[in-house]
């Protein structure tokens, strides 16, 4: 391999990295910079330039807010999604492997999914009071439907083969659920999780706009009501950044679990 | 280990001139359908001595598949019985291993060829230096020690059938079942692994029941043959096959013997399926 080859492929590497960063930052440029004008040219109070919200970005979020406002929220989001992820995969391998019990229970189950989450605040306030068990509860009864689902039909289309290869091999027990059953339904899981993702900030901020004293939905909400119009929109940028972030380290996550799962499909498709 | 053939041969039932080691007794499968039943299997009998490498051969459709999951544990036969070793079949015995027709599908792909081969073996609890000593072995064997690491979806469909085949060696089975293991890989590679199947039997002496619908290589891997008819099946015919134990890809296959024994087959399984579609076109018209 000579010297000038290397080089060349070097600079067209490096040509191609700016190309695709080109590609995804210019969008975003174009939209800052109509907001920009928009703002300027309109005046509107309601609609502060980007500069604005940015320094008061800063400003709100960099104080001992993101302590008591935005740790608490995003922790009440983490622990709602992994209890409903923990619950959704463990109802739903017991009834992707029970035909039966599903039988049993699916209408139930579609009654209750067709419940939207929000309705339950009022309803769990009077129960379990304004609590950080009612935020969890909430955001469960509503991230948790996509994974139940995805899970039911990943566990059902375990493939017959290697079913009947456990069986040959004498595979059972702990081992079976977790080499055949739960790696076999990965990709349907995780495609559930990532729904149940979105679902779950959605929730998270609904859950706190309520009858709350803290937290991103109600600091946001509380924004609006004293006319801190900057504030307000720089808190609806910080769970723009949150969802964006998290759906990023879910992505790196998924590749890692997934490896075998794209991998096998790349092999199908004659790479 | 094989400590039961060690046991007295009065513990079996009948006593045999020859070590018995698979004993199928008119084996009987009806499959309850929309339209009435389906008997698949009528009545098989056939043994297997310990150490034989016997092919089942058979017309398309005769329930190939069906036989072999019965002998395998994974599936109840209406009638009739199967032993293995004098021990009645009624799930997947520990003794046993299959190789699955289906390679891409029976191995696991998010796991390492080493690791499946050895997964089996955990379930065994055995120490990992002997899990390792036997994966190694088996994968040596097969000649896919080098690709140990790789996952088996990077592997060729040849090399993933390889894998099985390593999995089930390393088992230590005593009886190894195999379903039309070579009916997805090419010529060359077919050749190749007809040859693998006979140094492993000879290397590992398993008793090998081997099945497949493709006479020449029937003809060519076994010391027996066995026939099946169409379905409703029955064994049809049992051919002893008396070529040389050292057998090679172009000189057997060029031997008058072997076109002799190619040809009564091919005739017995033509008649098969004829008599089987008459059957059919009788039944049609009533």
């Amino acid at each position: 391999m000579s010297a000038a080859t290397t080089t060349a492929r070097t600079a067209g590497g490096a040509g191609r990295t700016a190309t695709r960063a080109l590609h995804i930052l210019l969008l975003p440029v174009v939209l800052i910079g109509v907001w920009w004008v928009a703002s300027l040219v309109s005046g509107l109070y309601y609609l502060p330039t980007p500069g604005e919200i940015a320094a008061t970005f800063v400003e709100v979020w960099g104080s001992e807010r993101l302590l008591e406002d935005v740790l608490p929220s995003v922790g009440r989001l983490f622990g709602g999604f992994a209890l409903a992820a923990v619950l959704g995969v463990g109802l739903g391998v017991v009834l992707g492997l029970s035909a039966r019990l599903r039988a049993l229970l699916e209408p139930v189950l579609e009654f209750f999914r067709a419940i939207p989450p929000p309705v339950l605040v009022p309803l769990l306030m009077l129960f379990v009071g304004v609590s950080t068990t009612m935020k969890l509860l909430v955001i469960v009864s509503g991230c948790i439907w996509p994974i139940l689902l995805n899970t039911i039909e990943g566990v059902r289309a375990v493939d017959p083969v290697l079913v009947d290869t456990c069986r040959c091999y004498g595979i059972r027990g702990r081992r079976w659920l977790t080499t055949l059953v739960l790696r076999s339904a990965s990709p349907q899981i995780m495609a559930g999780m990532r729904q149940g993702l979105s679902i779950a900030i959605i929730l998270m901020v609904i859950s706190e706009m309520f009858a709350s004293s803290s937290g991103l939905g109600y600091t946001i909400i509380q924004f609006q009501r004293t006319f801190a119009i900057p504030e307000m929109w720089s808190g609806i940028l910080l769970l723009g950044l949150l969802g964006f972030l998290l759906s990023l380290v879910f992505g790196l996550v998924e590749r890692k679990v997934l490896s075998w799962y794209n991998g096998t499909r790349a092999a199908a498709r004659g790479e | 280990m094989a400590t039961t053939s060690t046991a007295p041969a009065e513990q079996n039932t009948a006593p045999h001139k020859k070590a018995h080691m698979l004993d199928v007794t008119g084996l009987q499968k009806i499959y309850p359908g929309q339209h009435g039943e389906v008997e698949a299997l009528r009545d098989l009998t056939f043994h297997l001595g310990d150490g034989e490498l016997a092919c089942l051969v058979g017309p398309s459709g005769c329930g190939k598949t069906t036989l072999l999951k019965c002998i395998a544990g994974l599936m109840r036969p209406t009638g009739g019985t199967v032993e293995l070793a004098g021990t009645s079949v009624t799930g997947p015995p520990p003794d046993m291993a299959v190789v699955f027709q289906e390679y891409g599908r029976s191995l696991f792909p998010w796991l390492r060829v080493r690791q499946n081969v050895e997964l089996p073996l955990k379930e065994k609890r055995l120490p990992a230096k002997r899990r390792r000593e036997l994966s190694d072995e088996a994968l040596d064997a097969v000649g896919l020690l080098k690709s140990a690491e790789a996952y088996p979806w990077q592997l060729s469909g040849g090399m993933q059938q390889r894998v099985a085949i390593a999995r089930a060696i390393a088992y230590e089975p005593r009886v190894l079942l195999m379903d039309e293991p070579f009916a997805a890989v090419d010529a060359q590679t077919r050749a190749d692994l007809e040859d693998l199947i006979r140094t492993l039997w000879k290397r590992f002496s398993m008793t090998v029941l081997f099945v497949t619908h493709d006479i020449d290589e029937a003809v060519y891997l076994g010391q027996r043959v066995l026939v099946m008819s169409s379905s409703p099946t029955v064994i049809q015919d049992d051919v002893s096959i008396d070529l040389a134990g050292e057998r090679d890809q172009i000189s057997t296959r060029g031997e008058h013997r072997f076109a002799e024994l190619r040809t009564r087959i091919y005739a017995e399984i033509r008649n098969a399926s004829q008599s089987g579609t008459a059957q059919a076109q009788e039944a049609g018209k009533d």
